[in-house]
């Protein structure tokens, strides 16, 4: 390291450490220019919108994601959390839209007590105790629906689903809120701070005095919160609760947009921006090669090739 | 092993030596055949409680509808002992049937050979992956998870052609044929879990797969080829997922390509309850089939139930894995804390 003024501007390092800071960026800034210069339409208003509004879901997902990764923890059960959310919201439409809303986020509030507690408090591996309710939790979501689609009549659902406030689509507006609530949280109060050094080193915090399975419970709950959240806007889109289609495989693509956007594994830092930025990249893959005539199966040979090389770079922080 | 230390010099410490081992074995004892003792339990309350489920008949078909998954799951016990994890077993399950289904209009070798080929190629990827970069192999296998779907869309046509397994052909006869009512599968799996249980209980190989997985840098000292040995893991899991693939297309005759999403997190499942530790460095093959069957039961048994539909047997599971790790989890801290 005390040789680093010597070495040459491109020495390895340095580019390696530019590629984990701004990579992602680099790369979302390339897919725009690409399609703006050759695929047709594609700066047109109405292909900016869509690919906006696809993304916003997977992106309220993987802020929660972000903040659990951040832990050094992970969280399986999104995807069911999603159809939970969607399965409870019709059972209480009866009773109004906001006792509704508020059961559906409370359902991913309780699947994120049980998450933490179990994480926090029984001390199990994060991949353990959130694969019990990835498995259990989509079956409790069909035994709530009775294991039908339920259509959605209720105005101001389907609103939120489908219109605009201010110009920007109310998903999309949800999604940028809900960055920057994150970001703020990250970064500016001491939940985030004592979030991010719990992930760094947890036997550290708790000998600090930090109180570790607060802070762990927590962040679970707002990562089950987001995801609930996520499954009422994926209902709004659908015009239907589906608890059998909504959300799956939701946990994937959200750890992917996380890791691709330069929040490490081993938790302790967490990139609110970049996660924004891992979760367009990966929209812009598969949209890019859907509207130049290749394949869906191409996109997901090449979003994974992304997954590893976003990995292997940033893998190097901690070996240096 | 603690009986034969000398004595400790005060009689307070032997006392708790003495206590700690009695409670330390019946805590292996649970964590080895918990799966077992509950597994014959609900086989015992089942056979009273309903009428068909004590018959040979429904025995053959738990046996079947399991195979798979044991198959499966026997390589993902070798990758999680050994301290990984290998997510991708879904989609090589699903494109090892297509590869096969596709292959058998050349004959019955080929049939099994390139889903053989190709599937272990995957796992031999993973596994050079997770060994050489050192990469966390939760992240290399969810890529080839991904991968390996888009391999599977693009060679079938993105899902809309379906190979057909040639009618009466040797390799159908793989899927569907029985012995004593036992199908091939069973017979192969079983096969199989004989074959694995000597290789991780009496070779160096199954031994150095514990020892990387207790801890990857004393075996490193001790001088195992670490990268070798996680390699050799990830190709069997990609070997097996491959094949009971390959099996399951000659059941069904023909290559489904949706088959197998969810798959890795049943074969996960199946592991744990069946004792192996996710962290590694310990576990058995006969937990992972105790596990295995212990979930085809649940399914059976709600089927029986009748005026339950299946999706209570996502609930079942998810909830018996909670109860089985926070046991596990109890258990081997009171082994720890002695």
């Amino acid at each position: 390291m005390s040789d680093l003024a010597v070495r040459p501007v491109f020495e390895r390092g340095r580019v390696t450490r530019a590629l984990q800071d701004y990579g992602v960026y680099g790369a979302v800034a390339a897919l725009v220019v690409f399609n703006a210069a050759f695929t047709d339409n594609f700066l047109a208003l109405g292909n900016l919108r869509t690919q906006l509004i696809q993304v916003a879901p997977v992106l309220v997902v993987a802020l929660g994601m972000a903040l659990v990764i951040g832990t050094e923890g992970i969280d399986l059960s999104v995807g069911s959390v999603m159809a939970l959310a969607a399965a409870v919201l019709p059972l209480y439409l009866g009773y109004g839209l906001l006792p509704a809303l508020a059961v559906a986020l409370l359902a991913g509030a309780v699947v994120g007590v049980v998450n933490g507690t179990l994480v926090a408090v029984v001390g199990l591996q994060p991949i353990v105790a959130t694969l019990a309710l990835l498995v259990g939790g989509r079956g409790l979501a069909l035994v709530f629906a009775d294991g039908q689609l339920k259509q959605i009549n209720d105005p101001t659902l389907l609103a939120l689903g489908s219109e605009d406030v201010l110009g920007v689509p109310i998903v999309v507006a949800i999604a940028a809120v809900l960055t920057l609530a994150v970001g703020v949280l990250v970064h500016r109060t001491t939940f985030g701070r004592q979030l991010v050094a719990i992930g760094g080193n947890r036997a550290a915090g708790g000998l600090a005095g930090l109180p570790v399975k607060r802070v762990l419970v927590g962040t679970y709950v707002i990562g089950g919160v987001l995801a609930a959240l996520a499954g009422v806007l994926a209902t709004a889109r659908l015009t239907a609760s589906d608890p059998s289609a909504i959300g799956n495989l939701m946990e994937l693509s959200a750890i992917t947009a996380v890791v691709v956007g330069g929040t490490p594994l081993s938790g302790g830092r967490v990139r609110v921006l970049g996660t924004v930025a891992g979760a367009l990249l990966m929209q812009l893959v598969r949209a890019t090669m859907i509207k130049n005539d290749l394949s869906d199966s191409a996109a997901q040979m090449v979003q994974a090739v992304i997954i590893l090389v976003a990995v292997y770079i940033a893998r190097e922080r901690r070996t240096r | 092993m603690t009986d034969t230390l000398p004595a400790p010099a005060t009689s307070t410490h032997e006392v708790e030596v003495e206590g700690s081992t009695r409670g330390e074995r019946i805590a292996a004892g649970v964590q080895r055949h918990g799966a077992l003792a509950v597994l014959g339990l609900i086989v015992v309350i089942a056979s009273f409680a309903f009428e068909f489920f004590a018959t040979l008949d429904n025995a053959r078909g738990v046996a079947v509808q399991s195979s798979f998954l044991a198959i499966v799951a026997l390589g993902m016990t070798f990758v999680i002992i050994s301290g990984g994890i290998d997510l991708s077993v879904g989609s090589v399950f699903a494109l090892g049937g297509v590869l096969a289904a596709y292959a058998s209009q050349w004959g019955f070798l080929p049939a099994l050979a390139l889903p053989l080929v190709v599937c272990g190629g995957i796992g031999v990827l993973n596994g050079v992956l997770v060994a050489k970069t050192r990469m966390a192999p939760f992240i290399v296998t969810l890529a080839s998870l991904l991968g390996v779907r888009g391999l599977l869309l693009a060679i079938t046509d993105e899902g809309s052609t379906t190979y057909l397994v040639p009618k009466g052909s040797a390799f159908t006869e793989l899927g569907q044929g029985t012995v004593y009512g036992f199908g091939y599968p069973v017979l192969i799996a079983l096969a199989l879990f004989a074959v694995g249980a000597v290789v991780l209980q009496r070779t160096s190989f199954g031994q150095s797969v514990f020892a990387i997985g207790g801890s990857e840098d004393a075996a490193s000292l001790m001088g195992l080829p670490v990268a070798r040995i996680k390699v050799l893991a990830y190709t069997m899991s990609g070997l097996l997922a491959g094949l009971a693939g390959a099996l399951s297309a000659a059941r069904l005759s023909s290559g489904v390509t949706i088959l197998g999403v969810g798959m890795e997190l049943d074969a996960i499942a199946a592991v744990v309850i069946g004792g192996t530790l996710l962290v590694g460095g310990a576990g058995s093959i006969s937990g992972t089939l105790c596990g295995v069957l212990l979930l085809g039961v649940i399914q059976n048994v709600i089927n029986q139930i009748g005026t339950l539909d299946s999706s209570y047997q996502s609930v079942v599971s998810g909830g018996f894995l909670i109860v089985v790790v926070v046991v596990q989890t109890y258990l081997s801290r009171t082994q720890r804390l002695r």
